[in-house]
């Protein structure tokens, strides 16, 4: 994390890649005990990256990295387990026949759970959508994106930032 | 979006670098005290006797009692700012404040006659205490509030009164040096309510606008 933040990307990568089984494990534990899904681990997973990823710099590097990363994905929890339990008040006569056939019931929530991102990802502007694809789902580098896209690769940094910031406001709001 | 692809975006985003929390702390608490500071010298000054009383113990009383306040809610909202910040035994410094005006109150009944001691706590304008410490605490506090959005406090609404009794006690460090009542017993009443009132306002402030 030292080393991600004196801005060495590729070990930020590494980092990040390697702290996703224990978060996993964190937000199924605790999934498991408020009864939400996998997929909605999955998704807490997400929220928590992206949550240590806007918050990084209020790690105190004197500090050990491991209650700083477990607060935030307590954190995060708590919000996907208020979420879901208003989901469920709502919404549960439309989940009836679904719940009755499991395995259908996995492939609707993994669609579910598709649009859902999908939707979050619809919701931020043109410009800060193009340009998170084109970084993450088209795995390119930026300047590699910003020639295709045809801005600098200034513009396409900030549009980037400013679509993660987009996408934890819009969780943000799933929770309001 | 798969999570490999959202790692991706945030190492991608990795160059983009966010102040550190030290110096939003400084410069957003900084600015928010400057206007009040400048409020308090257009619209209300120092009193006419502010350096006459300056060897008054009841006078400069009013000053230990704010900025003691003012620090302890500084430390308390600085330990809540991180997601695993705990107060730990610094939570205690709530309580330094108003049991310095405790104290300062006991001593203020041995020194003075009974028959005075309504007067002095009832003082000669309350309601300007009441008015313009919650006023006066606005600037600083939309200025912790800032730095505490820019951090990521795991319990919002302590961190909101935390900052509030910060700025409620800077804004009583600037309405002390205007203020004509100096007794202990008006500080202990209507410094207080008056700050309770904002810290109240920064609890409920806190859970609305300090979630991330």
């Amino acid at each position: 994390m030292r080393a991600a933040l004196a801005g060495d990307g590729a070990a930020y990568r590494r980092l990040l890649a390697d702290l996703v089984p224990f978060l996993r494990r964190i937000c199924l534990n605790s999934c498991a005990r408020a009864g939400l899904s996998a997929s909605d681990a999955e998704d807490a997973v997400q929220e928590t990256l992206l949550a240590i990823h806007l918050k990084r710099h209020t790690w105190d590097q004197d500090q050990p990295l491991k209650p700083w990363l477990a607060a935030i994905a307590r954190n995060k929890m708590i919000d996907a387990a208020r979420r879901r339990g208003r989901r469920a008040e709502t919404d549960i006569a439309d989940f009836e026949d679904v719940l009755a056939a499991p395995a259908e019931a996995e492939n609707f929530e993994r669609e579910l759970d598709r649009q859902g991102a999908l939707r979050l990802l619809d919701q931020l502007s043109a410009r800060q959508r193009e340009a998170i694809e084109a970084v993450s789902i088209r795995g390119e580098s930026l300047r590699d994106a910003a020639n295709n896209l045809g801005v600098s690769e200034g513009a396409l940094r900030v549009s980037v930032h400013r679509g993660l910031k987009a996408l934890a406001e819009l969780y943000r709001k799933l929770n309001a | 979006m798969k999570t490999e692809d959202l790692i991706a975006a945030l190492a991608a985003d990795n160059d983009t670098k966010q102040a550190p929390m030290s110096r939003t702390f400084g410069f957003d608490l900084g600015l928010g005290f400057c206007v009040s500071a400048l409020f308090f010298f257009s619209f209300l000054g120092l009193r006419p006797t502010f350096f006459a009383s300056l060897d008054e113990p009841r006078f400069l009383f009013k000053f230990l009692f704010s900025a003691t306040m003012a620090a302890s809610g500084l430390v308390l909202a600085w330990r809540l700012s991180r997601p695993d910040g705990a107060p730990g035994l610094a939570r205690r410094a709530v309580f330094l404040a108003p049991v310095l005006v405790a104290v300062a109150s006991l001593i203020e009944m041995a020194v003075v006659p009974s028959d005075q001691w309504a007067a002095r706590m009832i003082g000669h304008n309350a309601v300007h205490c009441l008015t313009l410490i919650p006023l006066m605490s606005l600037a600083p506090m939309a200025g912790l509030f800032l730095a505490l959005r820019h951090g990521a406090p795991s319990d919002p609404h302590r961190a909101g009164a935390a900052a509030a009794m910060a700025s409620a006690g800077l804004a009583a460090l600037l309405y002390a040096a205007n203020c004509p009542d100096d007794s202990p017993f008006f500080v202990a009443v209507w410094y207080m309510i008056a700050s309770s009132i904002v810290v109240a306002l920064g609890w409920f402030a806190g859970g609305r606008l300090l979630r991330w």
